[in-house]
């Protein structure tokens, strides 16, 4: 976790390199981002509420106008309308107390509208945002998943989204606000008197390059703290969801220590984030103060010489005032800005990545399954599998399952019968080769037809929030209550679930919702068993299940799945006695291939684990 | 907004570096005020009286008055600037700690996105309260306060022009925190809701892929993410009231004041002085009250996030030791002893049956025991027990002896290794999560290693000393479930806990680690879930658990000759099947 410190400092631009001083991007919280991403991000967000943005703007134009004539009726009070009401003329402060109403009203009408229709340009920018994470995320392949940390891609759709939030409801409406009053109060201060505009407007250089030096100061500050953030998530995250263990092993002072090492690190970066903003703060307030000291000496001068009317030096001294209020504020926009920016970037990057595991340019259609034969053929077309980071699993093979066979696949850890599996359910493409469903390329299938298709049950059986009906509609969304119910029944989970408080409406997160491993597994099954698939993958499947339990699946196998195409992968030897067909692997390759009877009978590795599993049932 | 006190036990240790903060603030703001003074000072002296030394002299005033101004404003973030940071920290790490300690009855309950979301950004929200609205309430009041004497003093009749907005102000803003209260906490249930939609989405990513179902995660991502949308907006509607209202009466005041101030200036009854001072001084107070709704808006945000942090806070921990007074009869047997140990969990429904109903155990010193039961018995609930990580209803666990209560959770949990079901690796070496269970050195590594049969450790790209867990290499689940199980032995503890330890292993695999656990469970009490043939036969004798209770203790072979039950969750059929295949 040395990455937050170590990692290179940037400038504000975004030509960065690819590759930083080499290693894994993954192992520290920076994902390539292409060059220009992130203001291509941004612009993509806006880009459909032009529209609005623009009405926006104008509501503020129209507010801002309201707001800024005040201390122009102040100048024309003292100047025109106090010697106006001395001759008896009261028209002019007449007018003045008119337009004061007015813009007064005016101003609170317009702040109204223009607070509600920004809130709704960056409520929907968010919207917007939070969807395409979440979307992108879930596009992204499994490989993906196994090396960014579900952590990171947390903090992406909440803190990172958030600081976004900041930016958009308080910071940008400031800065617009700040621009158009310094655009407005300029215009004004200029045209009531040239020399005191000019002033003020010269003011504007040292303030700009405050601006500057502070913005590049705290960009390198914020990536800093966005990166701490991160970590101290990933570590929260990572204890609550192993409580268990946590507990049992008493960690808690050793994740107390490890903790706080964590959060120190983003509390110093925070501070120092805090601190930079104290130094801008100072410059620029000196800057404004002493040219009002400045504008105030030369007038008060114009003033006593009579060159310069009293209510024009009055209006310029309540003009100043409010021309450099904001810069405080600009201040803070900046300051959202900055963890914006690098929030944004981070959520560019992960924007950027492309899914390994394409959707097809140009999809093909699966012929339709044979009548009394719902199962399809699969077929390992010299396939070859490695990482990317090198590292052979499976050297290259051809295998092909016919339709309806099932097919147990046995071997040690480490074999490369997962990977297999994987490369099945299309989790990852082959590196070279292709894996066929009927003669159709995995890769040229819709993501929709490959999942109604092939399903893949797994070990980790993983229970959403919501009730237990739910989670096995999971399967299949349309099912009816029957069907559920039916799956569930078929698997054997039926008795337990009926046993819960509320029986299928039972919410697995509520109270009495508690599941054993064996009972999600069984959940996992019904969940397949709905999905009504033509090739079933289990991996490891019923590893939590007691003997009964892993009798009923595969009874329910058996008979709803017959026809079907299914690949087991298993330790359990029990699982082969219903399969067609036992593949033997051992480092990536297949080394036995036959029916079981035949493999049992012969003297190969398959008729060794075979009577080592007998005799572990005694 | 009572709420918030209760944030001060956090503050007090920084509350002298707050305390001047404020005073800074309001000093600087003072001087704000003082300003439009120097201003009529100049406006009715040196400027009416022609002395370009005396507007020499006022504008350098100005300059020394702004630059007070602006190093106080600075002073004042310098000041609070690391010690509100370390607020939040010590409120995190505050939270972190508890959590670590509730009991994981709470942790069952509780969505971890919820959780999270209160040590992220509810905690964010208190610190930026700490920065802003707590001081500037607290300053622009004071500001507005000496800006309204000093306008009184000026002209009191202008003055009470100015004051006539207050109460209106005042109203809406009451009714305003009311209903801004409400809708802010809504928003943020629904950020953690949200948050838990998109840490589901992650973790069951391979579930999601599988069945192809991103499109109804979406569905249901976007719903939530609508709902937080309209409370937002409805958020934002609320504060453009307060706002427009904030902003228009005052300055319709100011422009009853000008016109008023005007004609008193064309009677000569008040210098035009005194008008630029009054109005400077008016126009200076507009940010103290504009700003009260926002400030107001976030002292509310940060109630509610104050509230949701001690929501979790105020949940009890683990109990340290209670003590089992009275209860020391019974036996002084050595082993792990349950004695009519009853449990049902702490939120399960009124009348609900237990999970374990007066369950009666003995596990002799050096014994080890296999626990075998149909799917969902409680044999989980039933090993939890052991380390306390549920405590019991009703009866008592002993270990040689003593109650389980009567040791601190620290003492037993050093005596009881458990390995879980689910084997749950932790961000650090391969070396560092074996070791966790105890034991110390490469001595002890190598050892459990060996037992477990994790010798593929050695072969990692870094040994033992390769990242695995969260944000290390992904092990499969047989890898995982060997280093859980080495975790587990690894301290030579007295008592272990091992919840089906094997189900993950190959035939061989498996065989060989049996075969060395045989060496460990020698000398160990243990106790044993299983659900194999195989992993029975590592204990001595073996206990069925069925409807919650102990229905019946043997060796395997007992059992399968005389108890059916047993028989068909060890063969699957009835028991004269496993007969007939002998």
């Amino acid at each position: 976790m040395t990455a937050a410190t170590t990692a290179p400092v940037r400038d504000e631009d975004d030509d960065r390199s690819p590759e930083q001083g080499g290693g894994d991007p993954f192992d520290r919280d920076v994902l390539p981002t292409p060059p220009g991403a992130t203001g291509a991000l941004l612009r993509s967000l806006l880009a459909p509420m032009r529209g609005r943005v623009a009405l926006t703007a104008l509501l503020l134009l129209l507010q801002q106008a309201a707001v800024q004539a005040g201390p122009l009726l102040v100048a024309y009070a003292i100047d025109r309308a106090v010697p106006a009401f001395r001759v008896s003329d009261h028209g002019p402060l007449i007018a003045v107390a008119v337009g004061y109403l007015l813009c007064a009203s005016a101003a609170g009408a317009l702040q109204y509208a223009f607070i509600t229709a920004s809130a709704r340009v960056s409520q929907d920018v968010l919207l917007d945002l939070r969807g395409r994470i979440f979307r992108h995320a879930q596009a992204l392949s499994v490989d993906f998943h196994e090396r960014y940390t579900s952590g990171r891609l947390i903090s992406r759709s909440t803190t990172d989204v958030e600081s976004l939030r900041e930016l958009l409801e308080e910071g940008l409406q400031e800065l617009v606000m700040t621009i158009l009053s310094a655009v407005y109060i300029s215009v004004l201060l200029l045209w009531l008197d040239l020399g005191l505009g000019a002033v003020a407007v010269a003011s504007f250089v040292p303030l700009y390059l405050l601006v500057r030096s502070y913005q590049r100061r705290a960009q390198r500050v914020y990536r800093k703290r966005s990166t701490a953030i991160a970590a101290v998530i990933v570590k929260f995250v990572e204890t609550m969801n192993g409580i268990r263990p946590v507990r049992a092993f008493r960690r808690e002072r050793a994740n107390d220590a490890d903790f706080a090492v964590l959060n120190r690190r983003h509390e110093r970066t925070n501070g120092d984030a805090l601190l930079e903003m104290a130094r801008y703060v100072v410059g620029s307030r000196v800057t404004a103060n002493t040219t009002v000291a400045l504008i105030v000496l030369w007038g008060a001068y114009r003033v006593a010489g009579q060159t310069l009317a009293l209510g024009v030096l009055a209006a310029a001294v309540l003009y100043l005032r409010r021309l450099y209020d904001p810069i405080d504020r600009l201040g803070m926009f900046l300051n959202s800005y900055q963890s914006a920016a690098a929030s944004l970037e981070k959520i560019a990057g992960l924007l950027a990545q492309t899914p390994s595991v394409p959707e097809p340019a140009a999809p093909r259609e699966l012929p339709g399954r044979r009548p009394g034969l719902p199962g399809r053929e699969v077929v390992f077309d010299d396939v070859r599998f490695a990482y990317r980071t090198g590292g052979e699993v499976l050297p290259r093979f051809r295998l092909t399952l016919p339709a309806g066979q099932t097919v147990a696949v046995v071997g040690s850890t480490g074999a490369g019968k997962s990977t297999l599996a994987k490369l099945l359910a299309r989790f990852y493409d082959p590196s070279d080769g292709r894996v066929l469903l009927d003669g159709v390329d995995l890769r040229d299938l819709t993501g929709r037809d490959l999942r109604r298709e092939v399903v893949m049950v797994t070990q980790e059986a993983f229970l959403f929030s919501g009730t237990v009906a739910e989670n096995i509609a999971i399967g299949r969304p349309e099912a009816t209550r029957e069907e559920i119910e039916q799956a569930a029944k078929e698997i054997g989970a039926h008795d337990f679930i009926a046993a819960l408080p509320d029986g299928y409406d039972t919410d697995v997160r509520k109270r009495g919702g508690r599941i054993s491993a064996g009972q999600r597994q069984l959940v996992a099954f019904a969940r397949a068993l709905l999905a009504d698939p033509a090739v079933l993958i289990l991996d490891e499947a019923t590893s939590s299940l007691d003997i009964p339990g892993e009798r009923a699946v595969q009874r329910a196998m058996a008979t709803v799945l017959k026809g079907r195409t299914a690949v087991v992968i298993a330790h359990r030897l029990s699982t082969v006695e219903i399969a067609d067909r036992v593949l033997v692997m051992e480092h990536g390759r297949i080394v036995e291939d036959g029916s079981p009877d035949e493999l049992i009978g012969g003297t190969g590795r398959f008729a060794d684990l075979h009577r080592a599993w007998r005799d572990s049932l005694a | 907004m009572r709420t918030l006190l209760r944030l001060w036990p956090y503050v007090r240790p920084v509350r002298a570096r707050l305390f001047t903060a404020a005073f800074v603030a309001v000093l600087a703001s003072c001087i704000g005020l003082v300003i439009p003074l120097v201003l009529k000072w100049m406006v009715d002296g040196p400027i009416a009286d022609r002395d370009p030394a005396g507007v020499w002299l006022g504008a350098l005033y100005l300059l020394l008055l702004g630059l007070a101004e602006a190093l106080l404003f600075g002073f004042r973030r310098w000041l609070v600037a690391r010690p509100l940071s370390h607020v939040e920290a010590e409120m995190r790490a505050g939270l972190y700690r508890h959590l670590q300690r509730l009991p994981i009855a709470f942790h069952d309950r509780w969505a971890s996105g919820q959780l999270l979301s209160r040590a992220t950004t509810d905690l964010m929200l208190l610190r930026m309260f700490l920065a802003f609205p707590l001081t500037f309430l607290l300053v622009n009041g004071v500001t507005i306060l000496v800006g309204v004497i000093i306008m009184l003093v000026q002209d009191w009749t202008l003055g009470l022009v100015i004051l006539v907005p207050a109460v209106p102000v005042l109203i809406t803003c009451v009714v305003f925190e009311k209903q801004y209260s409400r809708a802010a906490r809504q928003a943020q249930d629904q950020v953690g809701d949200l948050t838990t939609v998109v840490e589901e989405s992650v973790l069951g990513i391979r579930i999601i892929k599988g069945f192809g179902r991103h499109r109804s995660q979406a569905r249901a991502f976007r719903e939530l993410s609508g709902k937080l949308r309209g409370t937002e907006l409805h958020k934002a509607r609320l504060l453009a009231t307060i706002l427009g209202i904030i902003v228009t009466l005052p300055e319709l005041a100011i422009g009853a004041a000008l016109v008023l101030g005007a004609v008193q200036v064309a009677d000569g009854e008040l210098s035009a002085g005194t008008l630029v001072a009054f109005l400077s001084t008016a126009l200076a107070l507009r940010w103290p009250v504009d700003s009260i709704g926002f400030l107001l808006a976030m002292s509310q945000e940060a109630a509610t996030a104050t509230e949701r942090y001690f929501e979790v806070m105020d949940a009890e921990p683990e109990s340290g030791t209670t003590p089992s007074a009275g209860k020391q009869g019974g036996s002084r047997e050595g082993g792990l002893r349950f004695e009519n140990v009853t449990f049902r969990y702490p939120d399960a429904p009124e009348g609900s049956p237990p999970v374990l109903d007066r369950v009666d155990l003995h596990i002799r010193p050096g014994e080890s025991l296999a626990l075998v039961g149909a799917t969902g018995s409680g044999k989980t609930t039933l090993t939890a027990l052991v380390p306390r990580l549920h405590e019991v209803t009703e009866g008592r666990i002993t270990l040689d002896g003593r109650d389980i209560r009567d040791m601190s959770r620290e003492e037993l949990r050093s005596r009881v290794a458990v390995a879980f079901e689910e084997p749950t690796l932790f961000s650090a070496t391969v070396g560092e999560n074996v070791l966790m269970g105890g034991g110390s050195g490469a001595e002890d590594l190598e050892r459990a290693l060996a037992v477990a049969q994790a010798d593929f450790a050695h072969a990692l790209p870094q040994g033992t000393a390769t990242q695995v867990g969260e944000q290390g290499l992904s092990l499969s689940g047989g890898q995982r479930q060997r280093l859980a199980l080495a975790r587990a032995v690894v301290g030579r503890p007295d008592f272990l806990v091992l919840d089906d330890p094997l189900s993950a292993l190959d035939v061989h695999t498996e065989a060989a680690v049996e075969a060395a656990l045989r060496r460990v469970l020698a000398d160990t009490t243990a106790l044993i879930v299983a659900h194999r043939p195989s992993t029975v036969l590592l204990a001595d004798r073996v206990a069925l658990l069925s409807g919650g209770r102990i229905t019946a203790v043997g060796t395997h072979h007992e059992l399968l000759r005389g108890n059916a039950e047993y028989a068909h969750l060890m063969s699957g059929g009835p028991a004269e099947e496993l007969e007939e295949q002998r």
